[in-house]
């Protein structure tokens, strides 16, 4: 019986360390830095945008299916994937013609 | 001046869309106009209160507060679009009679008409603390820029409430025994798409898994970002690379309604 229980803590925490892998961009004077993302294909991806920025800002993309709005000096999370390899565009829907920027899936 | 008009008609878009419908589908019950103004100005305030308080509403649940908060949102315009449908199965047929052969307005029951008024409300509220929270954004850029901003969000309104006009008018061409009919598929799919839109954000906050995604690619065919692509989108949640999670959620809906729908109509007296 306690056997079974050490079993089954390591196996959950084992499963708890296997997190999803984390990307950062960074929004300044309203351009994504880096404005290239590579990220693993098939599994699901956390990217944490750190809008550093006094407005807010839409991260908005139709092939990644997501949209968020992050406000000024904080940061926002948006699970993406599972992908398949390729690229997936995305933008601040607010300042399209300077934010904008991939996600590459490989 | 062009960015900022596309951002605020995409946004009041799916609002005065569903607006459209809903004042087609209800025109021959007395005082609905004033009704659905009331829904549209509460939405109005709400969008503003929310746009207000929506830096905390993000904070909460560790971050994924902004995705809650709509998906309650959906799934509560989903929830109303459901009950103005099924009480039109119900009712339906017999307020088509009654509209056509004393050939007046009809009174339904407030209960009901609370219901698709509601729906307006929630939507928007939803889109328009989206737009809110982009005009604040304008207000602080330099005064220049602000004014040709401002022209291109009430372009962007204009070209919205035009649309939402456009559905109304259109509508308005079908005879009214069939007006119903056709008015609730277009609310059942309105309903189906808010759907496939709550799971969309749940996934984002990763409160769903996404399982097969994207189901299919249809974006060589319509693209998301093309006219008629926006405008299915607004209608019927169309999107050109779906998950399979958001698929099953669009159908489950659909499939639910559509069945309530028909249990209440084989259940009506008329």
């Amino acid at each position: 019986m306690r056997t079974n229980l050490l079993l089954a803590v390591l196996f959950l925490s084992g499963a708890a360390l296997a997190a999803d892998p984390e990307f950062a961009i960074q929004l300044k004077e309203h351009r994504f830095t880096p404005s290239e993302i590579k990220v693993p294909a098939g599994t699901k991806v956390k990217l944490v945008i750190d809008n550093q920025d006094a407005t807010p800002e839409e991260f908005d993309s139709f092939a990644l299916n997501r949209e968020k709005i992050v406000f000024a000096n904080t940061k926002g999370i948006v699970f993406i994937g599972p992908l398949k390899p390729g690229r997936y565009e995305f933008m601040g829907e607010f300042n399209r013609s300077t934010a904008h920027g991939v996600v590459i899936a490989e | 001046m062009f960015a900022a008009a596309l951002i605020v008609f995409r946004e009041s878009l799916e609002a005065a869309l569903i607006i459209g419908i809903v004042a087609a589908a209800t025109r021959p019950v007395t005082g609905r106009s004033l009704w659905i103004a009331l829904g549209s100005a509460l939405g109005v305030a709400g969008a503003i209160g929310v746009a207000a308080v929506a830096q905390s509403i993000s904070q909460l649940a560790h971050g994924n507060g902004q995705e809650l908060f709509t998906a309650v949102v959906l799934a509560l315009a989903v929830v109303m679009l459901a009950w103005h449908n099924v009480w039109m199965a119900s009712h339906g047929r017999q307020m088509a009679t009654e509209a056509r052969e004393l050939g007046r307005s009809v009174v339904r029951g407030d209960m009901a008409l609370t219901a698709i008024v509601t729906a307006i409300a929630l939507t928007v509220l939803r889109e328009g603390s989206e737009t809110v929270l982009f005009l604040m954004g304008i207000a602080s850029s330099t005064e220049a820029s602000r004014a040709s901003l401002a022209i291109g969000s009430l372009l962007g309104f204009a070209a919205g409430g035009a649309a939402g006009f456009l559905i109304y008018a259109g509508l308005l061409r079908i005879p009214v025994s069939r007006l119903f009919v056709v008015t609730a598929w277009l609310i059942l799919l309105l309903a189906a798409g808010m759907a496939g839109q709550c799971a969309r954000v749940l996934i984002q906050a990763d409160l769903l898994p996404a399982l097969a995604s994207p189901l299919w690619d249809t974006s060589a065919l319509m693209p998301d970002d093309s006219a008629l692509g926006t405008l299915l989108r607004a209608l019927f949640g169309y999107e050109a690379q779906p998950s399979a999670t958001q698929v099953l959620f669009y159908l489950t809906a659909l499939v639910l309604i559509f069945l309530a729908m028909r249990r209440a109509r084989s259940h009506s007296t008329t």
